[in-house]
């Protein structure tokens, strides 16, 4: 079983602030981190591995300093590292980072599943897993909460979806998208994080993936954030304040008389 | 103090110290409250290769990779001694139950039972103490009787650490009662072995994730090959272990008084009184200035002897003593002014310097008191002075 999983390294979204006339991230002085859905991700992918045998390998497009997440695959359990990067992928959406990782499964070969996080947290898009089944024309299956059955020809897995489960089953190759309901990631071994350090990771750029110009970075997205802003909290809260019985009555008047349903 | 360690040796801090984080902290009251061992939270060390640091990698363990182990061991424990002290002892009582085995074993007995304690697959136990065998470890009532192929064990062995979780046990047992000390052998026993059951669980002041139990010996019939070394050389086995063992013990009580201070200066840091933070108050600081000191000092004297044992010094057992001594009388103290600077909270069970009190005295009892500590080290002083005078 030979298993991609495609990670993004993401800033700390705790720390992150906009700048409101740019419409872009701050990102300095802000701690990156492994996207926390692609942990999810990358564990059902090592589950799978140590149960049914095969490889599990990690790749992320970004710059250089993105090989940060995938050495931490790696500590983790990871068995290769690819690092998508090239100044041309810059400023690429979601359909031409997905292209691009696409290329990269084919250029594989033999790949079984790609797995990855529901989304990232910081796009928050969940497009790039269902993009990169597109770009492959293998089918999908996303927001994968539990993984029933796997073997060399097929794939068994439950799909939360809003007051439900969706049971569905695919051959292979598929891709999924993973929740966090899935595992609970193990932590980096001793043995793991040894060879994260001592781990060659190629780097692939658009002409290892024979992409043309038209369809990588900005010139081969489709769209473009306008702009980002951050919106302004309407509060509209009410405080009050008297015996219980005098506040139960008011708020039951307010609900009664309010558009509430 | 910035000791540069190497990159190998960081990792294990680093992994140790995101245990502690993500599964110690989040329970450690809840096992001390209710003394349950954590067997989940050794399961996930296990995983994380942290078992084996102790083992050469001709066993399956790791510690080539760290200059030798006992640094590996050390930091380790220090670290998981942070969060808790009762986690952290037992896992590290596993490295204490398999040194026999890794100083005197046979090769056999390595290749036997070394690999699945560097796994994680099985725990490991030292069973020395009795009920009159303290700190007078000669007085072993224990027997072992030689029968044909076999050694028949009679007698109760008391507080054993990982006891009743350890499927791997060494036991010192006489074999020659009129030799006394001479007449100690070591052995080692499997769980389920007929004959040999447990007894009671302590019920104990600190350490209580720890679990303390009886083993108790009853015709239990073990092969002749499992025992360690040859007939006699028990309490040698013993002593040994124990010179070799005690900066664990050590580095345990830098760990929690190095908890124990984290919790003071940062409540010392938060607490108002008076109209301003009590870290302004001189008589905060300089309690806050000896603790950091003693700290720092003890885990000189520890980083010192694990480097001494690394580097295959012969004799070690001052050293291993002052370290010994002095981190757990550190670890007392420290405490003990971590209860009195956070004041009433402090004697709180909700905050968890009183747990971190609890679990430091324990330090000065086991694997030889400290006194017994200072019989060690004023012995060998007088062995060296009177070596000088020749």
């Amino acid at each position: 079983m030979r298993i991609v999983v495609a990670v993004k390294q993401v800033p700390d979204t705790a720390e992150v602030r906009i700048d409101e006339e740019r419409g872009t991230l701050i990102r300095e002085g802000i701690p990156s981190i492994l996207n926390p859905f692609d942990e999810y991700a990358l564990e059902e992918a090592m589950k799978w591995r140590d149960e049914l045998g095969g490889t599990v390998t990690v790749i992320t497009m970004g710059p250089p300093q993105a090989e940060a997440v995938l050495r931490e695959a790696v500590s983790m359990g990871a068995d290769e590292a690819v690092l998508l990067s090239d100044r041309a992928f810059a400023g690429a959406d979601t359909w031409a980072t997905s292209h691009t990782l696409a290329k990269a499964v084919e250029k594989m070969g033999d790949v079984d599943i790609v797995m990855t996080g529901k989304q990232a947290i910081d796009g928050d898009t969940a497009q790039t897993g269902p993009s990169i089944a597109a770009s492959l024309d293998w089918p999908q299956i996303t927001f994968v909460g539990f993984v029933q059955e796997l073997n060399q020809d097929s794939i068994v897995a439950e799909r939360y979806v809003e007051g439900g489960c969706e049971v569905i089953r695919s051959s292979l190759p598929v891709v999924i998208t993973v929740l966090k309901d899935a595992n609970i990631p193990r932590l980096p071994s001793l043995r793991g994080k040894m060879k994260s350090r001592k781990i060659e990771i190629p780097v692939w750029g658009r002409e290892d993936l024979e992409l043309p110009e038209d369809e990588v970075g900005l010139d081969g997205s489709p769209t473009r954030v306008v702009s980002i802003t951050t919106p302004e909290i309407i509060s509209n809260g009410e405080i009050h304040h008297g015996d219980s019985e005098y506040l139960a009555k008011l708020l039951v008047d307010s609900l009664l008389g309010s558009e509430v349903t | 103090m910035n000791y540069y360690l190497s990159e190998e040796l960081n990792d294990i801090k680093e992994l140790c110290a995101e245990i502690a984080l993500k599964y110690i902290l989040p329970v450690r009251a809840e096992l001390d409250e209710e003394n349950r061992f954590p067997r989940e939270i050794i399961k996930v060390m296990a995983d994380s290769d942290l078992c084996g640091i102790y083992i050469p990698e001709e066993f399956g363990g790791s510690a080539e990779m760290f200059g030798g182990g006992s640094m590996a061991l050390t930091v380790a424990t220090e670290e998981l001694s942070k969060a808790c002290g009762g986690v952290a002892v037992s896992y590290a009582a596993n490295a204490l139950g398999a040194m026999p085995i890794l100083i005197s074993g046979s090769e056999e007995q390595k290749k036997k039972y070394l690999p699945d304690l560097a796994s994680g697959k099985h725990l490991a136990a030292f069973a020395l103490t009795e009920s009159e065998a303290g700190s007078d470890a000669g007085r072993v009532k224990t027997k072992a009787v030689k029968d044909g192929d076999s050694y028949v064990l009679n007698g109760t062995k008391q507080w054993i650490t990982n006891g009743g979780e350890a499927q791997i046990y060494t036991v010192i047992a006489q074999t020659d009662p009129s030799r006394g000390a001479r007449g100690l052998s070591a052995f080692i026993v499997e769980e389920g072995t007929p004959g040999f059951s447990y007894g009671k669980k302590e019920d104990k002041m600190g350490i209580r994730a720890s679990s303390t139990m009886e083993l108790i010996f009853e015709d239990c019939r073990i092969p002749a090959s499992n025992l360690i070394a040859r007939e006699g050389h028990g309490f040698l086995v013993a002593m040994k272990t124990l010179n070799k063992s005690r900066p664990g013990v050590a580095a345990q009580a830098v760990g929690i008084a190095q908890g124990a201070l984290d919790e003071a200066a940062k409540y010392a840091s938060e607490r108002v009184q008076f109209g301003q933070r009590i870290d302004s108050f001189q008589g905060i600081q300089f309690m806050l200035a000896d603790m950091a000191t003693q700290v720092e000092a003890a885990r000189a004297l520890v980083y010192g002897v694990s480097k001494m044992i690394d580097s295959d010094a012969r004799k070690y057992e001052k050293e291993s003593a002052m370290a010994k001594v002095f981190a757990s009388d550190v670890a007392m103290k420290v405490t003990t002014d971590a209860v009195q600077i956070l004041g009433g909270y402090g004697y709180m069970k909700e905050y968890p310097v009183e747990k971190m009190m609890r679990d430091a005295k324990i330090t000065q009892i086991y694997e030889g008191t400290n006194q017994i500590q200072r019989s060690v080290i004023a012995s060998a002083l007088i062995k060296e002075t009177a070596a000088r005078g020749k």
